[in-house]
């Protein structure tokens, strides 16, 4: 006697491959959604406070990025200028305008304002900004052309797969140390001769250390 | 787990009133070795006095670590050249006076620093911005800003005459 049906063998076949293919695309989609800029939070503007432009102060105006990211060449934090920072100069410039109320409001009440972060990377991993911009990498390598954002934006994804990317092949990436902080730095052609000398001469560590889980993971 | 209770910097709290997890220091705390006893060395003055000489000798490295200093915290006003022409001012601040004025051409280095710690007028205190240290070392720059005003080709060494005959790089390549 048959119970199932002829049709029933290509039906079982039929779904032990679609269930493989809906797991597979399943995975895939999960893939490009972990790497989208719905999760990674890429280029996507945060609403601050006040609007600060980098454009107008780095761009326009050529203040320098250690002016007000002060801790930059010597901690962990590149550090957010405190509202005296900002009055320096808009005690007399633009004193009077609107828009800059909160940041006087800031100070003479004493009370922060309250920047929302842009990158920000889960607790588990660390990161440190001294030895890289110490070590030769640009701000631009991985914040891009800031000087140019009227309001920053993260360009790069700053998951784990990238910090790979570059900690497994630096001489593709480091420059000079005195052009660090140059915005408008472009690799020359032959990149790669250079990256190597400077790997050397900088005492790049190797590659087997950088890549290893607890430099991020500790 | 992408945001574990524990303070990073600047991360805000809700125990204390001002949200600020990083506390102020009580007046008057000293931290081990931190006791600022040498005056020269930190206020640029002995005896209430500005005075005309150095806590630390100036090498080649301290200029040129003067020079990146005064470039990042000071050229915004006072310009690359110290003629008091920089980008802000352009903009509407306040002009500064020239460092080649007779009076701070001949005024003591502690005068310098002393400006950089507590401002002056119109200008800003930078003693939150840059260290004790740097602040020397850009004092020790403004002099050889204001050496170079009236230097000749009979100042610079031989060997280094030739660099100054050459191309001027490109600003803001160092
Ligand atoms: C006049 C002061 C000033 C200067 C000069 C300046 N910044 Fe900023 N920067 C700020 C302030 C204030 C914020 C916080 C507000 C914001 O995110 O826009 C900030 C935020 C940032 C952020 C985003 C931080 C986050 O929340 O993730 C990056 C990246 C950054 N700056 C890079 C730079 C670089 C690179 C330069 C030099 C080319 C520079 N900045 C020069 C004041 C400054
Ligand atoms: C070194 C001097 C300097 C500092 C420090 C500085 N600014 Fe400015 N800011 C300027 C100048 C000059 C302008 C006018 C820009 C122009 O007209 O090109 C300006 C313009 C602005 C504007 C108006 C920009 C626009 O788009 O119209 C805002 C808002 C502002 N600044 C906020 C801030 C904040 C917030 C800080 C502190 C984090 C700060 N600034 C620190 C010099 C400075
Ligand atoms: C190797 C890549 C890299 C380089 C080079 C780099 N940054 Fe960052 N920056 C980051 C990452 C990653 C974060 C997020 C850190 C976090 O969330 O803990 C960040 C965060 C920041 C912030 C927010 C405050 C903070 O420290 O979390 C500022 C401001 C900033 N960067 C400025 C700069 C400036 C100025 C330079 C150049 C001198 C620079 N960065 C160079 C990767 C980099
Ligand atoms: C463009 C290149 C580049 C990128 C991107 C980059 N790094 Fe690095 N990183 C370096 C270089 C170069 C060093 C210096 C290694 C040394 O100590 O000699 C370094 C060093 C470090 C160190 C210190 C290692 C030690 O043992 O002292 C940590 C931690 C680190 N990186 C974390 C990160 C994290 C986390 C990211 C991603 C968010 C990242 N880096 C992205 C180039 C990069
Ligand atoms: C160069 C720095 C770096 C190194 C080395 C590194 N990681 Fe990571 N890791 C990261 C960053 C950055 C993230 C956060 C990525 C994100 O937010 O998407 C991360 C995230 C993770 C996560 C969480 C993934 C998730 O989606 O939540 C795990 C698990 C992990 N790493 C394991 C490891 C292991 C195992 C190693 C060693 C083989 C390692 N990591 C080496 C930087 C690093
Ligand atoms: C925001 C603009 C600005 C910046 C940045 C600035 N200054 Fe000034 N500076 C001024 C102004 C304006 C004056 C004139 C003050 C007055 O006479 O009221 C001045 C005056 C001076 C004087 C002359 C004091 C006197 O006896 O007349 C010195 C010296 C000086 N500044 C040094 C510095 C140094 C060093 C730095 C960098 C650490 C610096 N300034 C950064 C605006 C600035």
């Amino acid at each position: 006697m048959q119970i199932f049906h002829r049709s029933a063998n290509t039906l079982s076949k039929l779904s032990i491959f679609g269930g493989l293919l809906v797991v597979g695309l399943l995975l895939l989609f999960m893939n490009a959604f972990e790497s989208s800029g719905w999760v990674t939070t890429q280029n996507e503007i945060q609403t601050q406070p006040i609007q600060f432009s980098h454009a107008r102060h780095v761009g326009g105006n050529g203040i320098d990025c250690r002016y007000c990211h002060t801790s930059v060449e010597t901690s962990a934090f590149a550090g957010i200028p405190p509202t005296k920072t900002c009055m320096n100069c808009h005690s007399q410039i633009f004193n009077q305008a609107s828009y800059l109320e909160p940041v006087r409001a800031s100070y003479r009440t004493n009370t922060s304002l309250r920047w929302v972060r842009v990158h920000d990377l889960p607790d588990f991993v660390y990161f440190n900004h001294s030895i890289h911009v110490n070590k030769g990498v640009g701000c631009s390598t991985c914040h891009g052309r800031v000087d140019q954002m009227p309001l920053v934006v993260q360009v790069q994804s700053l998951q784990m797969q990238w910090c790979l990317n570059c900690h497994r092949h630096p001489e593709r990436y480091v420059r000079p140390r005195a052009d660090v902080f140059r915005m408008d730095y472009t690799p020359p052609t032959d990149q790669l001769a250079l990256g190597r000398k400077l790997v050397a001469e900088y005492h790049i560590k190797p590659v087997a250390d950088l890549t290893s889980c607890s430099t991020c993971h500790r | 787990m992408h945001n574990q209770p524990k303070y990073i910097p600047l991360r805000e709290t809700h125990f204390f009133k001002s949200g600020r997890s990083e506390r102020p220091l009580v007046a008057g705390t000293v931290a081990r070795g931190q006791l600022r006893e040498d005056d020269l060395l930190y206020t640029g003055k002995v005896d209430g006095r500005e005075v005309n000489e150095f806590p630390f000798p100036v090498t080649e490295a301290v200029v040129e670590r003067g020079q990146q200093r005064f470039n990042i915290y000071c050229s915004p006003c006072h310009g690359t050249t110290g003629l008091g022409d920089g980008m802000i001012v352009r903009r509407g601040y306040r002009r500064p006076p020239s460092y080649f004025e007779a009076r701070l051409m001949n005024a003591p280095v502690g005068h310098f620093f002393d400006v950089i710690t507590n401002g002056f007028g119109a200008m800003p205190d930078y003693k939150a911005q840059v260290p004790v240290r740097d602040r020397w070392a850009i004092a020790a720059y403004i002099r050889a800003l204001q050496l170079s005003e009236h230097a000749t080709m009979q100042d610079v060494p031989p060997a280094e005459r030739d660099k100054l005959n050459a191309q001027p790089s490109a600003p803001g390549s160092k």
